[in-house]
């Protein structure tokens, strides 16, 4: 499996962008912000086909177009949080915007001769192409994938405190809504990076995945920070391996799989009866989306 | 405008041009029906806060329609079948039946994520299918059967007929679900027959939005018409109205344009959103002025 340099390239990439999006994920799912990273990643998809439909880099158009939505999503809402049906209605218009580009792209394609291609770009970027990295590609997928991670890891301690109790983190000096824009802007990287391996469609399986099964598994923050990243590394080798084993399945697709695989795993190992020791005692308390996933109704 | 059909100044002559293709007119008919239906379900997910679980239902649309073509039978078995069973998944998982809160984003995500490897994989599998794709995900509204249609309206009319029934205590539920439990309402059972609802909704808008469209219609109207008034029947009014026009409107610019439906509908849904923000925010403003300031400048100008 290793001798083909594709495989190992993939490899090299996919765990540099599985780390990101594990740590990345990790937050968003304990701020409830997922639906803004699901928005992000279909920005990117217009953000590529702007790039494609104007020749400019695919990365760049990627890159500028996540991480300015993320800013204008944390812009609309309160405190850097968007109302969902803000995010509902903007990303629904830059989707549209994404058909007009691709349109755009695909009649200048033909008007030049070269066939359709509309298909399958649409399909790269919508489903990713991990296998296409290119050595180049890869070893700048795994740079900026460590650098997200040791971003996050810099701000993990203050971000939680901010996401878990904002009003008190706001009184104690804590700058809340600079965190929650450096941390919106840390999704768009991330996006944008993982667009080019999964796919637009699939990375939120990379972002919500691991983030929801180490939720699951732990109430130890930095515990499940670490978890995240590496119940998404491990899934992003094992459906790679699948992908190299099983040729006709699409390596976006076995990721993915891999990913739903071992949530629903760890959510039927909880319910049979494991309960992690530590909740009654940690800041879990505080957090309205851990108190919701209690099955104990000690709520209201 | 660069197009073969041409557009003259006479918008009736337009119309009439439009209109003698069997084609356009199905388009009008399903389009039309759909707007009705997506209006008024989504009118609830709007207030209901469930854009998020909406959304994915929606996007379990796409692997239906890929599985229903690489299996050979008709694609909306694929829409129903995906959109109706995506929206039980999440009801059933998530413990509060409202899929759309913050526990629940994670459990909504991967529902989503996975459903879409699906579609993925069947693609994949039917390998001559890959230009169909853009139309099952962006939308496209020619090939509208008569059939097609008379489908959309059965559905449309059962979803009806079952939200004007639960209606009034889906509405208590949805505003305050505290005390509507305590009043003896079902919410549980209301948020789940809901979310099936809202699955056979995104199906029919599928057909004509495209998968990854059906929030033009299913959000954006319902956003629009919540922003202009706080009167339920009234916003629900306006918001039918407004999908009614964003997709009339949306077809006749995809027929007279290269570009497509969904890319239209999204951005006049869009431009009317943004409207109705900065009349809210004007509204407002001049509510401020006349509380504080208005009784100042009359003093000052004199005049009554």
């Amino acid at each position: 499996m290793f001798n083909h340099p594709f495989m190992v390239y993939a490899l090299l990439g996919g765990t540099g962008i599985a780390a990101a999006c594990g740590a990345v994920g990790f937050f968003l799912v304990l701020r409830a912000q997922v639906f803004t990273g699901d928005a992000l990643s279909h920005v990117a998809f217009t953000g590529a086909l702007a790039a494609l439909a104007f020749g400019v880099d695919l990365r760049a158009g990627l890159f500028a177009a996540t991480i300015a939505v993320a800013l204008v999503l944390g812009a609309l809402g309160r405190r850097g949080r968007a109302d969902d049906v803000v995010i509902g209605n903007v990303f629904a218009w830059i989707l549209g915007l994404g058909v007009f580009f691709l349109t755009m792209y695909t009649t200048n394609r033909s008007g030049a001769g070269s066939g359709s291609g509309s298909g399958s770009a649409t399909i790269n970027v919508l489903f990713g192409s991990i296998l296409g990295l290119s050595s180049g590609q890869a070893q700048t997928a795994l740079w900026i994938g460590v650098g997200v991670v040791v971003a996050m890891l810099v701000i993990a301690r203050p971000l939680l405190f901010a996401t878990l109790d904002e009003a008190v983190a706001a009184a104690r000096g804590v700058p809340v809504r600079v965190l929650a824009f450096g941390f919106l802007a840390f999704v768009g990287a991330a996006t944008a990076e993982a667009t080019q391996a999964v796919g637009a469609l699939l990375l939120l399986g990379l972002v919500a995945a691991p983030a929801g099964t180490a939720l699951v598994l732990t109430d130890r923050p930095f515990r499940g920070l670490g978890l995240a990243i590496v119940v998404a590394v491990g899934e992003m080798w094992t459906g790679l391996a699948l992908a190299y084993f099983v040729p006709r399945m699409p390596p976006s697709f076995s990721i993915t799989a891999v990913a739903t695989i071992v949530y629903a795993g760890a959510l039927l190992w909880r319910s049979v009866g494991y309960r992690p020791v530590a909740r009654s005692r940690t800041t879990s308390a505080a957090d309205p989306s851990l108190a919701a996933r209690n099955p104990v109704p000690a709520h209201r | 405008m660069p197009t073969d059909s041409g557009l003259s100044w006479n918008p009736l002559a337009d119309i009439q041009q439009m209109w003698q293709l069997d084609s356009m007119v199905n388009a009008y008919r399903a389009g039309t029906i759909v707007a009705v239906l997506a209006a008024a379900v989504g009118w609830f997910m709007v207030l209901r806060r469930q854009t998020f679980a909406g959304h994915t239902v929606a996007l379990a649309g796409f692997p239906g329609a890929a599985a229903a073509v690489y299996l050979g039978v008709s694609a909306s078995w694929g829409y129903f079948g995906f959109c109706v069973g995506a929206g039980a998944v999440i009801a059933a998982l998530a413990r509060n039946g409202k899929g759309g809160m913050a526990g629940e984003s994670a459990l909504t995500g991967i529902v989503q994520s996975f459903t879409l490897a699906c579609g993925m994989l069947f693609v994949a599998l039917y390998k001559g299918f890959l230009n169909g794709i853009n139309s099952l995900l962006f939308g496209s509204f020619l090939g509208v059967t008569p059939g097609d249609i008379a489908v959309l309206a059965a559905v449309a009319v059962a979803v009806l007929a079952v939200m004007a029934a639960i209606g009034r205590p889906l509405l208590f539920s949805s505003v305050d679900p505290a005390v509507a439990d305590a009043r003896g309402v079902p919410s549980r059972a209301l948020g789940v027959l809901f979310l099936v609802l809202l699955g056979a909704t995104t199906a029919e808008v599928s057909q004509i939005t495209g998968s990854l469209l059906v929030f033009a219609l299913l959000v954006m109207p319902a956003a629009t018409a919540q922003r202009l008034t706080a009167r339920p029947a009234v916003s629900l009014v306006l918001s039918v109205l407004f999908a009614l026009s964003v997709t009339w409107f949306g077809l006749g610019a995809a027929y007279f344009s290269p570009y497509p439906i969904g890319f239209w509908i999204t951005t006049f849904a869009f431009g009317c959103y943004l409207l109705a923000n900065v009349y809210g925010f004007v509204a407002r403003f001049v509510v401020r002025w006349r509380g504080t300031g208005r009784r100042h400048v009359v003093e000052v100008l004199g005049v009554s």
